[in-house]
């Protein structure tokens, strides 16, 4: 099932510059496998030795924070729209 | 609008080493706070091994032999006496009187809560938009041009909007900001009248700062909160150095302040431990303790339940300038009170209103809801003992109240309507003396 997945500046050196790609995957643990494997390398910048998604970064499925959702088991639907973003300052 | 002239380009920490003097002034470098990988000083906020987010870093040993009280005194009027702590190098830095505002004793207030040394840190009069943004807007912005950029923007739930929106018309830099639709309509006026393009976005604070995210992606933008995030934050010192400097070269005991993305809060810290280190004040231990609203308290919930990390929430409070869910410097501003002894607490949306009157009421101050957020929480720990009477204590507030009307507009009276003739007035005088004021706001007169 394709997925779109928007790529923070910091992670577009393994994605050629690419601000957006597109991956597959029918949850978040297999949408991250899936990344790794097209951009190899990516993995390891989002997730900690043990597997879990640092703690400074954000994942939204559909403009939702996963955190709201079930977190590395949310479910991707087809044209699910995925984003990356690190946490940034208030306003 | 056309892209900044100078792409942003992290150094990767491997190969760059940091210099004194390297970025001009006294700072250096940007450092993660993670894991410590080191940075160019560029338009870049996060560090790219860990998403840790980046400060800057400053040689202390330079300030220590440069910065004297003298040399402070002898500086203008305003944030920019503080320029050899701040991380700029211009010598033309973006300077409308910014800062440097009133340090109220307070009588009426301390009193009331049976405090002997009670400060307020009046930000709700700070220029040139009355809040304590413009502080970190003239910085971000000031270094925005040193790096090159001609538009500035930034995700905001207010004030920052004011703020950059003001000062990027004063500096001729191209200006596009982001707000949630539901925004308080002063703080909306107080952003279109200065010319921005504003974007007013159905949803809340933390999806207007995600979707900010993805445009600081693909447009060469100078995000004040994003990718200028390290400069803009280093702005709130200024209100840790003022303090000092109008107590006297003295830290205070005890700070109150609001918590929003925690990011001020860790500065007015960061500026305390400053001038110590640079010998400008005496050490001492300055307890730290935060404010949160209940309806949006995700600092406040980790704080109580003894976690190292932050649940995000979604938002529901009057106090939509600290309404943020997902608050990136939350963990840091639980750290920051559980080392310093302090406490973080939260209030409801009828306390807030109560804090504010009660600070209207009592030192003649309209602050806006994060400021009746930090007098409600003075409250509640001075209620609970939680600051020690003889504590000089200081409660920042950061905000103008005529941005935030409507959440005391039902609450604040209505004036009493007579005819132009003395027996008139009379009676309506007579009736107020006598008459509960809810009462007479429904009698004719």
């Amino acid at each position: 099932m394709a997925v779109k997945v928007l790529i923070p500046t910091p992670l577009q050196k393994f994605t050629n510059d690419q601000a957006e790609i597109q991956c597959e995957g029918a949850t978040i643990t297999e949408l991250i496998e899936s990344l790794e494997a097209a951009c190899p390398g990516i993995k390891a910048r989002l997730c900690d030795d043990s597997g879990k998604l640092r703690r400074f970064l954000n994942v939204y499925v559909d403009s939702e924070d996963i955190r709201f959702l079930d977190n590395m088991d949310t479910k991707l639907g087809d044209d699910a729209e995925v984003s990356i973003v690190p946490a940034v300052a208030g306003g | 609008m056309t892209q900044a002239l100078e792409a942003p380009i992290a150094v990767p920490a491997q190969s760059f080493i940091p210099k004194l003097g390297q970025a001009g002034g006294h700072f250096s470098h940007l450092g993660c706070k993670e894991c410590g990988a080191q940075y160019e000083a560029k338009a870049i906020h996060v560090c790219e091994e860990c998403f840790g987010p980046l400060e800057v870093k400053y040689d202390y040993d330079s300030l220590k032999q440069t910065v004297t009280r003298e040399s402070i005194q002898a500086g203008p009027n305003s944030i920019w006496r503080y320029r050899d702590f701040l991380p700029v190098t211009s010598k033309d830095p973006i300077d409308v009187g910014t800062g440097m505002t009133p340090l109220l004793k307070t009588g009426r207030l301390a009193r009331r809560l049976g405090l002997k040394e009670l400060y307020i840190k009046n930000d709700a009069v700070n220029m040139p938009t009355l809040s304590f943004k413009d502080r970190v807007v003239s910085v971000a912005l000031t270094r925005a041009k040193e790096l090159g950029f001609d538009t500035v923007s930034c995700a905001s739930t207010g004030n920052l909007a004011n703020s950059t929106a003001a000062l990027a018309a004063h500096a001729n830099l191209d200006c596009c900001v982001f707000i949630p639709s539901d925004l308080e309509a002063g703080k909306v006026l107080g952003t279109l009248i200065y010319g921005p393009t504003v974007m007013s976005v159905k949803g809340n604070y933390d999806q207007v700062n995600r979707l900010c995210s993805e445009v600081a992606n693909t447009h060469g933008w100078g995000f004040v909160n994003i990718n200028l995030r390290p400069y803009y934050s280093e702005g709130s010192k200024t209100l840790g150095y003022e303090v000092a400097e109008q107590l006297g070269w003295k830290l205070p005991d005890h700070i109150v302040a609001p918590l929003a993305s925690g990011s001020l809060f860790t500065k007015i810290y960061k500026g305390f431990q400053e001038f110590i280190k640079t010998g400008l004040v005496e050490a001492k231990d300055v307890r730290c303790s935060g404010a949160q609203a209940l309806g949006c308290s995700p600092i406040y919930e980790a704080f109580k339940e003894g976690r190292d990390f932050i649940k995000p929430v979604k938002p529901k409070t009057i106090a939509k300038s600290i309404a943020i869910g997902n608050p990136a410097d939350g963990i840091y501003a639980v750290e920051q009170a559980r080392n310093t002894n302090g406490h973080i607490e939260a209030v409801t949306d009828e306390e807030i209103i109560e804090g504010m009157k009660l600070l209207a009421e009592t030192e003649g101050i309209f602050t806006e809801t994060a400021g009746g957020t930090t007098i409600a929480v003075l409250k509640k720990l001075a209620e609970q003992g939680k600051i020690n009477p003889d504590e000089t204590t200081v409660a920042y507030i950061t905000g103008n109240g005529l941005k935030t009307q409507e959440a005391v507009q039902s609450r604040a009276g209505e004036p009493l309507t007579i005819d132009p003739k003395l027996d008139s007035f009379e009676r309506a005088w007579e009736r107020a003396q006598t008459l509960e004021r809810l009462e007479w706001q429904q009698a004719s007169v």
